[in-house]
């Protein structure tokens, strides 16, 4: 495992790259235990301060530093992708793990009713909810909510690779030597469709992050806590493009491009590892 | 033919069971509300006065309808398939007494104009660069576009279409950044007319363009560098077939098969990008009607948009889940 | 090229022509991955010719390079595989071809004079396409033909093989797994080629099948006069199909001599032991297996590599590389001991 790592980050680009960006986001998210003032404070420094020496990134119209706030709300953003991922992962290994080791009618009728889900629009149904429940609608049923959407697409990738570790001679063995099906599921099929889920799980918070960030930019998640689409709502509820206050919302956008970019090369690189075919082409290039 | 007509009798059941699901969904989440939406609208339409107690008798009832308060469970969910079999959600809030069907009418042939065309513009641009990006792996040029498409792809939406802002109707303003066409045209078949339409369609589609290109593009070059070592493709170029007939009928046209299905899934995410391309540029469609009635707390209108959109993108992947076999032969019919 | 002036009473044609002359050939899979070189010899210096109006066997076991030796002279490799040292020319009625000094020459020449049976021809033809469309891209423009003849000219071809035009109309996925395999050889000899590389042809098929197909490309070949090299692991088709027999083992050949004289008297150990594990109609006892596996090719044994395996091996053999040299059947062959092997 190490030396996998260690090889990709030798000799991937792409891979050496992407862990530097997330270094970046983790080092940024790490200072906001520092922070010297609380995140919802306002008025602590001089308003509308350009990027200095004093101030790294510049001050808002709240009268907030940009870089304390930008290293708390990416905390924010980041947790709600972590809780997000976490959850759908759960409920994408579970389902398609299952429906690919029964298979047959059961693994139809799973797949149809994923399928299903995976064509509601989300983002609808998103609004419908935060819309019905305005005040109740805190960040963990958001993330419950997004969670609960976000998983039928790959949990029909860890299905298609379940579906052919069914018919291996391991599982036949684990079977016949009295294994369960959850101990098998669990100790011999989920260590194959580990790298699946990893590269899923990028592309997961990716989606959930740009999720996030779309709802707060509306103005619908809650506004008390500071988060990456959180701050541009502010900015523009200030005007502050045509304030000339560009540096709030530059920040912001800049930098949730670095995490965005950070996390998609890793998906591509470990995409990469992951499907022989690429390597060899990428070998005889 | 027989067999076609069978497997599009099963693909509508498919339409039906999506539908039906979200449909069902919103219901429930409608019931659910923690707030009791009919007084609080009532209350709150009475506030502006000057209403006819006539027509707010017409919202209440629509509202308890829609939300159900009347008769048990089943009865209030039979109710509401009732109002949404004949489009009527009530008159909307935040434009009294204007029904909710109105509204959204005039809304949607904008949305689904701008998402139609910005799909298939990325769709095909994006298959085709990444097919001749997987086919000629070692061209300079297509190695450029692979890197400037690598790095364009996890750009948000927003950032995207709030740049194309900035460079457009700032920096070199040639391009309206706000709404659907010139607001004191009137709506008619005239050329002017037309032009209007099509500049202010230019920066939102270009936006959908931008975003939804990168995931094409790779998904495409990705297949197409499999397919060329597929036995037909090898033995193509072993009988001397030349190099454009084996990347068009062989190698482009199974790596789209797969791309097909991928376009019907992806056109519930293609509708969520769509609200925030219509919230950044003031853009008359059905994404922009939804934010504004969540802003107003028109709740016919919120209720009445989501299910709509739920009906349109589940219409829409039944319409290219008919088209596939004629694309693809080796579908199983019946 | 030799005889043509000996016999100028017999046509040119029928002069014992080499239509294929391989030199010295070396084609390796060179692969570099995480910064580690790996060199695989799969093709490791070898020589043969290949006679007009012959069907050329050659056999070996999986790993033995043999398909890597043909798509070598076929023209038909790719990254990371490349030529190392040696040539592949052909000679096609007098047009000679230089297969990797010539490359736009020998892209020309593809299917009007050289063509292909492939191995696993289920995946062969282009599954989104009709069968018509096939012979169009890969016959038509050899022909010279407009399109009405063309399609007159495959149908009476199709005809001669036993097949239906209506096959012309139908996707690949609706033939059966027979049916294919003729398409395919139709395909092959529509032009009227004068070389055909056969890989494996009939692996995938059942037995009747198998008979069937085997009969249709002896009758074919026969009929147009060309040169055949045929491919397989299966010592029985082999003996009911060529007529000269390459062993090849581990990147090089081990023997090579006209069939029935191999079958008769192999010079070689290795030929003897591929000979012995074929059964026999009454012999019931049991087939002695060879100890060992066949060698990697990245890292192969020192002198014949054949010798850990050998069960006459002498010193030397672990020493020094024996070379192919004429054998008492009237082919050649690379053993310090041949012809003391003993068929038991």
């Amino acid at each position: 495992m190490f030396k996998v790592l260690f090889d990709l980050l030798r000799y991937n680009r792409e891979f050496l790259l992407g862990t530097l960006l997330i270094l970046i986001i983790l080092a940024l998210i790490a200072c906001s235990f520092f922070a010297p003032y609380g995140e919802n404070d306002i008025y602590v420094v001089i308003p509308d301060m350009p990027p200095s020496a004093e101030h790294w990134l510049g001050t808002n119209s709240r009268g907030q530093e940009i870089f304390w706030q930008l290293s708390i709300s990416m905390r924010n953003t980041l947790m709600f992708g972590v809780v997000v991922a976490a959850i759908s992962r759960v409920i994408a290994i579970v389902v398609g793990l299952v429906s690919g080791y029964i298979g047959g009618r059961t693994d139809q009728i799973i797949m149809a009713v994923n399928d299903t889900l995976g064509a509601l629009p989300n983002i609808p149904i998103l609004l419908l909810l935060v819309f019905v429940l305005r005040d109740q609608m805190t960040w963990p049923v958001l993330a419950l909510t997004a969670a609960l959407l976000g998983w039928t697409h790959d949990s029909r990738l860890i299905r298609s690779v379940a579906l052919s570790l069914r018919t291996r001679e391991f599982t036949r063995h684990a079977a016949f030597s009295g294994m369960r099906t959850g101990q098998i599921l669990f100790r011999e099929h989920l260590p194959y469709v580990m790298p699946i889920v990893f590269f899923t799980t990028m592309n997961n918070l990716i989606w959930a992050i740009g999720l996030e960030v779309t709802l707060s930019i509306l103005g619908f998640s809650d506004i008390n806590r500071p988060t990456i689409g959180g701050m541009i709502y502010w900015a523009n509820a200030h005007s502050a493009m045509v304030a000339g206050i560009w540096w709030w919302i530059a920040v912001p956008m800049i930098f949730v491009v670095i995490l965005f970019l950070g996390l998609f090369l890793l998906a591509m690189s470990v995409n990469e590892y992951i499907d022989p075919r690429s390597r060899l082409a990428r070998m005889g290039a | 033919m027989n067999g076609y007509l069978t497997y599009v009798a099963k693909r509508f059941g498919q339409f039906i069971f999506v539908v039906v699901t979200g449909v069902t969904l919103a219901f429930l989440i409608a019931h659910f509300s923690p707030v009791d939406p009919i007084e609080q609208t009532v209350s709150l339409l009475t506030n502006f006065g000057s209403t006819d107690p006539r027509s707010v008798e017409i919202l209440r009832q629509s509202l308890r309808e829609l939300y159900g308060t009347d008769g048990s469970l089943l009865e209030q969910y039979l109710t509401f398939w009732g109002r949404v079999i004949r489009g009527d959600f009530g008159p909307s809030l935040s434009a009294f007494p204007t029904p909710v069907m109105t509204i959204i009418s005039r809304a949607l042939p904008w949305t689904v104009g701008l998402l139609t065309l910005a799909t298939i513009i990325s769709w095909v641009l994006g298959n085709t660069l990444g097919a001749i990006a997987g086919y000629f792996r070692n061209n300079r040029a297509m190695k450029v576009v692979g890197v400037l498409v690598m790095a364009m792809q996890p750009i948000p939406t927003y950032i995207t279409g709030l740049t194309l802002v900035i460079v457009f109707g700032f920096l070199w303003p040639i391009l309206p950044i706000s709404g659907g066409a010139q607001l004191n045209l009137d709506p008619a078949m005239t050329w002017t007319y037309i032009q209007s339409v099509i500049t202010h369609g230019t920066l939102p589609a270009l936006t959908l363009v931008l975003v939804g290109m990168g995931g094409w593009f790779i998904a495409m070059r990705s297949l197409v560098s499999n397919i060329v070592t597929d036995d037909y493709v090898v033995y193509a170029e072993l009988g001397g077939v030349p190099s454009r007939t084996i990347f068009s009928q062989y190698v482009a046209r199974n790596a789209m098969l797969p791309q097909i299905t991928g376009l019907a899934l992806s056109l519930g995410n293609v509708f969520g990008g769509a609200v925030i391309v219509e919230f950044i540029f003031n853009y008359p469609g059905i994404g922009k009607l939804m934010v504004a009635g969540i802003y107003a707390g028109d709740y016919s209108l919120v209720l009445g948009v989501t299910t709509i959109s739920i009906i349109a993108v589940a219409a829409a992947v039944f319409l290219i889940d008919i088209l596939y076999p004629l694309i693809d032969p080796r579908v199983k019919l019946g | 090229m030799m005889n043509a002036t000996l016999a100028p009473e017999r046509p040119a044609t029928t002069a014992p022509v080499d239509v294929l002359t391989i030199k010295d050939l070396k084609a390796y899979y060179i692969n570099e991955h995480f910064g580690v070189r790996r060199e695989v010899r799969a093709v490791d210096g070898i020589d043969l010719t290949v006679r007009r109006n012959e069907v050329y066997g050659i056999a070996g076991e999986s790993s033995s390079g043999k398909t890597s030796l043909i798509k070598t002279l076929a023209g038909a490799i790719r990254p990371p595989m490349r030529v190392v040292e040696g040539s592949v020319k052909f000679d096609f009625g007098g047009k000679h071809i230089d297969v990797y000094g010539e490359p736009a020459k020998m892209q020309a020449a593809r299917w009007q004079h050289l063509s292909y049976i492939m191995q696993g021809s289920m995946s062969v033809l282009n599954p989104v396409r009709r069968i018509k469309h096939a012979f169009n891209n890969f016959a038509y423009r050899h022909m010279g033909l407009d399109a009405t003849a063309f399609r007159r000219r495959v149908e009476s071809h199709l005809d001669r093989l036993g097949l239906d035009a209506s096959v012309l109309e139908a996707f690949p996925h609706q033939l059966s797994g027979g049916m294919r395999q003729r398409v395919t050889i139709a395909l092959a000899t529509v032009c009227e080629p004068e070389f055909i590389i056969a890989d494996e042809p009939t692996t995938a098929l059942d037995v009747l099948v198998q008979q069937d197909v085997l009969g249709l490309i002896k009758e074919v070949q026969g009929r147009l006069g060309s040169s055949v090299v045929f491919v397989t692991h299966d010592m029985s088709v082999h003996a009911a199909i060529t007529d000269r027999l390459a062993i090849m083992y581990a990147g090089r050949l081990a023997e090579e001599g006209p069939t029935q004289a191999l079958f008769d008297r192999p010079q070689h150990p290795y030929t003897a032991h591929l000979i012995a594990s074929l059964p026999r109609i009454g012999d019931v006892s049991t087939r002695k297996s060879l100890a060992g596996k066949p060698p990697s090719l990245a890292n192969p044994p020192s002198g014949c590599r054949f010798h850990p395996r050998c069960p006459i091996a002498i010193e030397r053999c672990s020493k020094e590389v024996p070379q192919m040299l004429p054998s008492a059947t009237g082919g050649r062959v690379a053993c310090f001991r041949a012809g003391e092997v003993s068929m038991q």
